[in-house]
């Protein structure tokens, strides 16, 4: 006879490698999307960002002595480095990717007592770093060039922009939070550093300079609902999220729409569709309970916005995601489900009471 | 009828279609049956018969000890063939005080008393009988009925809702009551209704056994009773969360149902119940599911209690092949079987012999904080919180979260992506602080006695010390006596 098992004797077909999967597949149209948009060098990135977190992440954990297989197996590794490989400029050099990969699943991750012990959003932090340390490489947007087109680099080409950073003259281009914000310190407004730059439509396809991920605003929400729907994730964060970025956008822009973009702007530029999906729902780093999700996510909204129109950088995601992660202990100590026969402070309900 | 909303739980794979469609059978009587002196929540039942009487079925051999306790009775008739210790239905393979009868093929039944009307009976009556027949919760809860009785009583029950929520995967016997024999449970929801004095009766039935609600439906027609079909989720059965969906109301974490008004039995018991105020018989047998993907003829049998698991396995064909896993019970509550040799109890509901597959096991891998238990538990505490605390070391931040609330059920485990064994975690707390309190009513005894015997030495020192002195004034009020006495003596003389 075996070890004596504990009830409950059936278990939901679920684990962590199927979990992490279907957040890799729910990734996969966005990302192919932006192999197309960007072709070769995109690729490339994308490439080494998730060799360079798989070799790391199982180098340290032989390093500690524990058995490598099932870390490396939970894919937790994997889908950290796409994420962070969707947020880079696709003609980023190789280092990177590497640098960001290694920084994300080592430091971030693993020296905090690996999956699910870090405090922060191990991509988020990785992108936070790379920004920071490498100001000119990670703002160096390119305009879309689609696989097949004139513009677009061969495959020789491409490995020598990725591995030997070479630049395309002619391709480089600002994204459109950096260039509404250069155009404000110039002292021109929205209806005229907008005019002839900014179409809703080309945002939502992704027809615009910008991360590999970010683009694809369209793609990333579908995948966002097929998590949803696969119950991988609540709605909860996200729509949180997408309201405190729209109502704080909605008023001001409402009061003075020279000076405050829209709602439509915000949501469908930058990271907000990534980060309202894929990023504040890593489970890790965000509350627990669904109230404490919601605060979670229209704080981090509020705090996107509010970085994006009176902050230094032009965009605020990373930035608004790394303040709550450090907030969700907070918010978990406070907010608690409420427990059956019991008021929310935790005493017993009075007969006869209504709840 | 409008339901309410309930927290949490889970949809597991039901596996009732193995069962479900199987009518009742009657298990042939086995050769010896093992009949365990405590098979309900209380003190355990004293033997009263000893090894060689000649006994009937139905007839008392162990008797209620105590205000919460139970009777138990032959299942059969025959010889009582030991009285001793027998393996039980546990984990590790304990054993328990068991009295093992030898059949003797008869099945005679020991004379009854029939009631002709038993609405003719007081209320006093039918709880006497209801105890006298060794009836418990037969939902699980193994909770001796009479003594439930006469607290709703006490407490001016408003409400009786009767159990029909079977959420157990697989087990289906409820199930197949209900179906067979629909009109006796009626009979005896309304027996109790008569003796708590209820105004409203509900039974409230999942809506995935169309069949059991139509059956009760239609034996309910025209009498005071109910039927409600209520949504099908695990857990349903759990007796406060049918009183939240059919009254909206909660019982207080401190208290019982008694205190909101509301009485809850199972559907097997108010057929029990039936059973012990018309005929006067005891509870002897029950209805038992034998499931899981190794069964070769999975079913529901009627089945003696003392019956060994094994002799139902082999009724039911035997094993298709190895199991993986036997359990007792369900398999979100059940608890795993070391071997198939012990006897089926009141609160057995089902026998499982479930393959690998079925079972699902997955080494545990870190936790995520996904929450997902979070969600799913209908209690509304924080079991991957409670886990941690509980891992680290420190049981008391796992009560302060409500560990103590917790039921058990198994939602949080069932759905970790990591494959925590949750429920263990909070079982082994559960038990730390048991030993922890008993240690420390132990230790205040002790320190209690110790006082006492300090006191008691400082007391007899005392009395010593008094009695010394007393005897020392004594004597020498004695002397003194003695000396004036001579010293009159003197001067008389001179």
């Amino acid at each position: 006879m075996n070890k004596i098992a504990h009830s409950p004797h059936a278990h939901a077909p679920i684990s962590i490698s199927k979990v992490m999967g279907t957040v890799m597949l729910a990734l996969a149209p966005a990302t192919l999307f932006g192999f197309w948009l960007y072709g070769w060098p995109a690729i490339n990135l994308w490439a080494v960002s998730l060799v360079a977190a798989i070799v790391g992440e199982a180098l340290v954990v032989y390093w500690q002595g524990r058995a490598v297989r099932p870390v490396l197996f939970d894919g937790s590794g994997i889908l950290t480095s796409w994420l962070l490989a969707l947020s880079l400029p696709p003609f980023a050099p190789w280092w990177i990717g590497v640098l960001g990969s290694l920084f994300a699943v080592v430091i971030c991750k693993q020296v905090f007592g690996g999956l699910g012990q870090n405090v922060f959003n191990p991509a988020m932090a990785a992108r936070v770093m790379l920004l920071i340390s490498f100001p000119l490489e990670m703002t160096n947007w390119i305009v879309p060039a689609p696989l097949g087109s004139a513009h677009a680099p061969g495959l020789l080409e491409s490995l020598r922009i990725t591995f030997l950073s070479q630049h395309l003259d002619g391709m480089a281009s600002a994204s459109l939070l950096g260039h509404v914000k250069t155009e404000f310190t110039r002292g021109i407004g929205l209806d005229q550093s907008l005019a002839g730059y900014y179409a809703p439509l080309h945002s939502l396809v992704g027809e615009r300079a910008g991360s590999l991920g970010e683009t694809a605003a369209v793609l990333l929400l579908l995948g966002g609902l097929y998590l949803i729907a696969r119950r991988i994730i609540t709605w909860h964060a996200p729509v949180a999220m997408l309201l405190g970025i729209a109502i704080p956008a909605l008023i001001f822009n409402l009061i003075d729409s020279n000076h405050y973009a829209g709602p439509i702007y915000h949501l469908l530029s930058g990271g907000v569709i990534l980060g309202a999906f894929f990023i504040i729902t890593d489970p890790v780093t965000s509350p627990n309970t669904t109230a404490g999700q919601l605060i979670f996510g229209f704080s981090c909204g509020l705090l996107t916005w509010i970085i994006r129109t009176w902050g230094g950088y032009p965009e605020g995601v990373a930035f608004a995601v790394m303040l709550m992660n450090a907030a969700t202990p907070i918010i978990d100590y406070y907010v608690k489900p409420r427990i059956y026969g019991r008021d929310r402070k935790g005493v017993s309900l009075s007969a006869g009471k209504e709840s | 009828m409008k339901l309410f909303k309930l927290r949490g739980g889970v949809h597991p794979e039901s596996r009732k279609e193995l069962a479900a469609d199987r009518a009742i059978r009657v298990l042939p009587m086995p050769e010896y049956l093992y009949v365990p002196l405590l098979q309900h929540v209380g003190a355990p039942a004293q033997p009263i018969v000893n090894v060689g009487d000649k006994v009937l079925k139905g007839q008392l051999i162990g008797a209620s000890q105590g205000v919460i306790s139970a009777p138990v009775h032959a299942p059969t008739s025959g010889i009582i063939a030991a009285i001793g210790e027998y393996p039980a239905a546990h984990p590790s393979g304990l054993t328990a005080p068991t009295i093992t009868i030898k059949a003797d093929g008869e099945d005679r039944w020991l004379e009854t008393a029939e009631v002709e009307n038993p609405f003719s009976l007081t209320a006093d009556e039918i709880s006497t009988r209801v105890a006298a027949a060794g009836i418990v919760g037969l939902g699980g809860a193994t909770f001796p009925s009479a003594v439930k009785l006469n607290l709703s009583r006490k407490n001016n029950v408003r409400t009786l809702i009767i159990n029909g929520g079977e959420c157990e995967p697989y087990i289906t016997c409820d199930d197949r009551l209900m179906r067979e024999r629909a009109a006796e449970i009626i009979e005896g929801v309304r027996l109790i209704r008569y003796a708590v004095g209820a105004e409203d009766v509900m039974v409230g039935i999942e809506e995935n056994k169309p069949a059991a609600l139509a059956a009760m439906s239609a034996a309910a027609k025209n009498t005071e009773v109910k039927v409600i079909a209520v949504p099908a989720m695990y857990p349903m059965g759990w007796d406060k969360q049918m009183i939240k969906a059919l009254t909206g109301l909660e019982v207080p974490a401190d208290g019982r149902t008694a205190d909101i008004g509301v009485l809850v039995h199972n559907v097997a018991t108010a057929y029990a119940v039936r059973d012990a105020v018309r005929f006067g018989r005891p509870l002897v047998s029950r209805l038992v599911t034998v499931s899981g993907g190794s069964i070769a003829e999975p079913g529901n049998l009627e089945v003696p209690i003392g019956t060994l698991v094994e002799t139902l396995f082999d009724f039911c064909g035997g094993f298709r092949d190895k199991p993986a896993r036997m359990v007792l019970g369900g398999p979100m509550m059940g608890i795993q079987l070391a071997t198939a040799a012990v006897p089926i109890v009141k609160g057995s509901s089902g026998v499982l012999a479930l393959t690998a597959g079925e079972i699902g096991k997955v080494d545990p891998s870190p936790c995520i904080r996904c929450s997902s238990c979070v969600r799913a538990c209908p209690v509304g505490l924080l079991p991957l919180d409670m886990a941690a605390h509980i891992r680290a070391g420190d049981s008391a931040a796992a009560v302060a979260l409500g560990l103590k609330d917790c039921i058990a059920c198994g939602c949080c485990s069932f759905v970790c992506p990591s494959h925590i064994p949750l429920v263990h975690y909070f079982n082994f707390a559960k038990g730390e602080l048991m030993e922890q309190e008993r240690v420390k009513l132990k230790q205040e005894s002790t320190k209690k006695l110790a006082e006492a015997r300090s006191e008691r030495i400082a007391r007899i020192e005392r009395e010593r010390a008094e009695a010394a002195a007393r005897r020392k004034a004594a004597r020498e009020a004695k002397e003194r006596a003695a000396k004036e006495a001579a010293a009159k003596a003197a001067t008389e003389t001179a």
